[in-house]
């Protein structure tokens, strides 16, 4: 029996969103698993709302359609929360995922009445931290993967450290950074 | 043994151009295939391949390459889409009146007006007349597939034509899957190299390309390269099953899902067969009798073989990712339902329009057209012929 696992990502065009979930994709397919990842393409420029998907899956996924039912929902930029119904779909065995500096009670109220878990992460205060810049793709990964369980945190880091190691061979002095912020999102963290 | 990978379909075609190592490779960008050029001169700026990549001012100019370097002797890719594919259009019918074996990876984006980026089929529909040979592809895996099967098609002797290896825009170009890599050994091996009995740079023996053809000819030459489009369905076959000797992966020229006992079937070509797979299997389990026919190749048409396919068949479904503006139906229609015609129980057919310029296929959607069939079965009625799928009227 197929058990698929589906993440929404909401973003602004420049954050990695899309970034993000091809990197996700990129995991989950290291850990042994089928995957899809894939943004949603219109006319978007710099700071436009874009949205990005993954599928993961046990067994070979063939459908082709965005997704309108998620399992997981990822919200890269919290000014989105006004503009864009992100929680549209989501289903309430599921959870969202905000980067925010508030507390899960605290932006409760902007979730259109959302029933399910609702967890957010500083991913600002955390790449600032560890990065030194501002990059929140890295942080909101490491936030999705402790959330949605998709894969073993330990598996899951070691695939990290490899794959950065081969994605920044040029520029090791990022790596250190890159893994910190994994961690120290993966730690910070807040549930409800 | 197989290799485990995870690429975008842009990725895909790009990794199988490498694994083949063309001779020359001039290319144009344009969303969304882009990516396949781009990744491509990585490789040649890193010296994986030691192909000759031209950078040229249009994709007028990007065909004429490839004419000229194929006719000289070399093998010669290229990527393209929509309008890109349009501004090559002159281009198409010189490449396969010459009997040039170009490949192109074309990546499905809808011919413009208004301007749109995503995937239909409108671009490569537009050219169905121009002579190419027409492999399309669900996915990345089909679409790594095809190209590598498509060089061997193309230069074969019976058919000298260029092939179009075609995928959805997007939808598969820029999404990460799973698929399974050859070697590179393994797809050099199988690819050989392009060996053409005449050419340009041959000065053993002389020959022309591309000379005016007189009204005396011109006929017996377009009956000839007629001639190879009906030779390729033979090599398609023949190399689909030295494909499948390798990779274990079957092709022809059109795939069938469930249709041994199927009642209402649908036509269907790229990435949406995936997505209607899911609303098979879904309605399969509540007892449905429903069914699929995937079409990989489109030139030359699998006329005899769609017969034989649906004949038993109470209603079909053909869908159209492509407006025709004929006002009764897409072009995929138009030769499902001519194929039909000599068939004794000719099933009941309709036409969808779908998906136009990126329009989203849910798995729902699809399960609605099948629904619609079971109407025409019980009603004995038809109705309506041609229709347009999750559209707002």
């Amino acid at each position: 029996m197929a058990k698929t696992v589906e993440i929404r990502w909401h973003g602004r065009g420049g954050q990695g969103a899309k970034t993000a979930s091809l990197l996700l994709a990129e995991v989950a397919f290291n850990a042994g698993n089928f995957v899809q990842g894939f943004p949603e393409y219109g006319p978007e420029r710099m700071g436009a709302p874009i949205t990005a998907y993954n599928r993961i899956s046990n067994e070979k996924i063939r459908v082709h359609s965005n997704i309108y039912e998620p399992d997981y929902v990822v919200v890269v930029d919290e000014t989105l929360l006004g503009s864009v119904d992100v929680t549209a779909g989501l289903k309430s065995s599921g959870a969202i995922i905000v980067n925010t500096e508030k507390l899960p009670a605290e932006i409760q109220g902007h979730l259109s009445g959302y029933m399910g878990k609702i967890c957010t992460i500083d991913a600002r205060k955390v790449s600032l931290e560890t990065l030194g810049k501002y990059f929140p793709n890295t942080p909101m990964l490491g936030a999705v993967v402790k959330v949605s369980g998709v894969m073993e945190e330990e598996k899951f880091l070691n695939d990290m450290k490899k794959s950065f190691a081969h994605k920044f061979a040029t520029k090791p002095e990022v790596i250190e950074g890159n893994i910190k912020a994994i961690e120290m999102s993966m730690k910070e963290v807040n549930g409800i | 043994m197989a290799i485990r990978e995870s690429l975008s379909g842009n990725e895909a075609i790009a990794l199988a151009m490498k694994q083949i190592n063309p001779d020359v490779l001039p290319a144009f960008p344009i969303t969304p295939s882009t990516e396949i050029p781009q990744y491509f001169s990585q490789y040649v700026a890193d010296g994986l391949v030691d192909t000759e990549f031209v950078t040229v001012e249009s994709e007028h100019s990007a065909m004429s390459a490839c004419i000229g370097s194929q006719a000289a002797g070399a093998r010669t890719f290229t990527a393209t889409s929509s309008c890109g594919l349009a501004l090559m259009f002159e281009m198409l019918y010189v490449a396969a009146s010459s009997r040039l074996p170009i490949t192109i990876a074309c990546v499905n984006r809808a011919l413009t007006g208004p301007i749109n980026i995503n995937a239909d089929h409108s671009d490569t529909m537009g050219a169905r007349d121009s002579g190419w040979i027409q492999l399309y592809s669900e996915n990345n895996q089909e679409a790594y597939d095809n190209f590598i099967q498509a060089v061997r098609i193309g230069e074969h002797k019976d058919v000298m034509l260029p092939v179009m290896v075609c995928q959805d825009g997007f939808i598969t170009s820029h999404a990460v899957e799973n698929l399974e890599l050859l070697e590179d050994e393994v797809v050099k091996k199988f690819t050989g190299e392009y060996e053409p009995e005449d050419f340009l740079l041959n000065v053993q023996r002389p020959i022309a390309v591309g000379p005016y053809d007189t009204a005396n000819f011109y006929m017996e030459h377009k009956r000839q390269q007629a001639e190879a489009m009906s030779n390729a369905k033979k090599v398609i076959l023949e190399v689909a099953e030295a494909y499948k000797k390798l990779t274990g992966r079957n092709y022809g020229f059109f795939e069938e899902y469930r249709m041994e006992d199927a009642e209402a079937a649908l036509v269907i070509i790229n990435s949406t067969a995936g997505t209607a797979k899911e609303a098979i299997d879904k309605m399969r389990m509540e007892g449905k009798k429903v069914g699929l026919i995937k079409i990989r190749v489109f030139r030359p048409f699998p006329f005899d073989e769609i017969k034989s396919a649906l004949q038993n068949v109470t209603a079909i479904a053909v869908m159209d990712r492509c407006e025709g503006f004929s006002a009764a139906g897409g072009p995929l229609f138009v030769e499902v339902r001519s194929a039909m015609y000599d068939s004794l129980k000719r099933p009941s057919m309709v036409n969808y329009i779908y998906g136009l310029g990126g329009r989203d296929v849910r798995v729902e959607d699809i399960e609605t057209v099948y629904n619609d069939l079971f109407k025409i079965i019980e009603s004995e009625a038809v109705g309506q012929i041609y229709r347009y799928l999750s559209v707002r009227e």
